[in-house]
């Protein structure tokens, strides 16, 4: 999953440019991702300012849902 | 809300193309709304401020001193050893130009929207395109909490490098990772600059890019940085080239930065297609940038004109289907389309050298007198002393 340092971000949109999947809205400074994100990391490359990071989350253990 | 449900011609995004084309279509007689999701038209500004003058030659717009600060006589363009060649205004005509302040430019070009006409809503975002049957009716607006459906026969995507109309309309704007800038550019004080030159370095300090220094004043410029994605490995790199660039330059030793701006460019070669029944898109949105130099707004703006000059005509004739709408895709492309094409070729190329290539086409174009600038005769000056750097090119020349 992508991780923003909303610290870092300057909103301007460069990573929804770049996204393969357009997994990404900017709405005036507000930066969603929705469920489309195959985490290819091109976002993280594309912002200029370092804002974006990719957790690897393949290998982690997802606790199961108990009802 | 502010506006009324229905109209001929929604333009979605305020920036240049799209004023432009609210402007052409309103002074036509059509009833346009122009729909900006910033709070503000032209801010924050998200570009280098350079415009070559062929703008001036296409579009009704008169240079008033609130936005055309700085007309410069030429470009220089640096080699990685420091040697540069200098293309002069007077040879290289409109391709240098002038350094502007775009968020009074942008408001400049909205007030000349409002005045034929156009009605302007900001801090609104297009939140869907909405259909009837496959069939665009309008759009689905969202405003301070309310959001709002209106109607419009046609919908103009002018909402830039990460339009969401151009997607949601069908059209493929992926980008290649070569076809993809990623920019961080500082407006800084307290320089003391030759205002005349606008200066761009290549190489190494910016890979697949290119470093600028667009002068506002002798005190104040824009320095920046585009770096192309297929050649960035991490991230924060435009940053960090961009700094590195700046403490390694005397020059910037006593400036200070007084605002920062960042933001993806493309640098393809246009969408073959940018029209389809109900729709149209222009400016960065249709990938009309120039791929050489990452410049949006002359292109933006001479085919805002005719969007919106057609968009009026589809009005007058109630026809709003793709076929119509050639006129518009036909209109553009005669002015912009061979450009692009040829600067893509030059960008694919000039992106493939080194330090060591590109030290040596400064050297011969600094070298030889060139009468004007086209390709033509560029390449010519290169073969005649290094054949190799232009071998796959032959055919161009």
């Amino acid at each position: 999953m992508i991780e923003l340092n909303d610290d870092k971000c300057m909103h301007c949109g460069a990573c929804v440019g770049a996204c393969p999947a357009n997994a990404i809205y900017l709405n005036e400074v507000i930066l969603d991702f929705n469920d489309d994100c195959t985490d290819c990391g091109l976002c993280v490359r594309a912002c200029p300012v370092g804002a974006l990071s990719l957790i690897r989350t393949r290998g982690l253990k997802v606790p199961a849902v108990t009802a | 809300m502010f506006f009324k449900d229905s109209y001929d011609v929604i333009v979605v995004g305020g920036g240049p193309s799209g004023s432009t084309a609210a402007r052409y279509a309103a002074r036509n007689g059509a009833d346009v709304l122009l729909v900006e999701k910033r709070q503000e038209i032209g801010s924050p500004v998200r570009c280098g401020e350079g415009v070559s003058m062929e703008i001036f030659k296409h579009v009704d717009i008169k240079p008033d001193s609130s936005w055309f600060v700085n007309q410069v006589t030429g470009a220089r363009i640096f080699g990685p050893s420091g040697k540069f060649i200098l293309i002069d205004a007077k040879k290289a005509g409109d391709e240098v130009g002038a350094v502007i302040e775009r968020d009074n430019f942008d408001k400049y070009l909205a007030t000349e929207a409002a005045r034929a006409g156009a009605e302007i809503a900001t801090k609104t975002s297009v939140v869907a395109l909405n259909r009837d049957g496959g069939e665009i009716t309008g759009v689905r607006v969202r405003r301070m909490g309310e959001e709002k459906d209106v109607s419009a026969k046609l919908v103009i995507g002018a909402d830039g490098f990460e339009s969401q109309i151009a997607r949601w309309s069908g059209f493929n704007t992926n980008l290649k990772t070569r076809d993809t800038t990623s920019n961080l550019q500082y407006r800084m004080t307290n320089l003391d600059l030759d205002p005349r030159f606008t200066d761009f370095y290549i190489g190494s300090v910016a890979p697949g890019g290119y470093v600028w220094i667009f002068p506002k004043s002798r005190e104040v410029a824009n320095v920046g940085i585009g770096l192309l994605l297929s050649k960035i490995k991490g991230p924060s790199e435009a940053k960090d080239y961009l700094d590195a660039f700046i403490e390694n330059d005397i020059r910037f030793k006593n400036a200070s930065i007084m605002e920062t701006v960042s933001g993806g460019v493309s640098v393809s070669a246009p969408l073959d297609k940018v029209t389809a029944d109900r729709i149209m898109l222009v400016g960065d949105a249709a990938r009309m940038i120039d791929p050489l130099t990452g410049g949006g707004i002359s292109n933006g703006v001479i085919a805002g004109k005719v969007c919106g000059e057609v968009a009026a005509e589809a009005v007058k004739a109630q026809d709003f289907s793709d076929e119509f709408l050639q006129r518009y895709e036909k209109g553009w492309r005669e002015l912009l389309e061979e450009k692009l094409y040829r600067d893509y070729m030059a960008k694919e190329k000039l992106v493939s050298l080194d330090d060591v290539a590109l030290d040596k086409l400064i050297e011969v174009m600094s070298a030889v007198r060139l009468e004007n600038l086209s390709t033509k005769e560029i390449l010519t000056a290169i073969r005649s002393k290094y054949p190799e750097l232009v071998k796959e090119f032959e055919d161009l020349i």
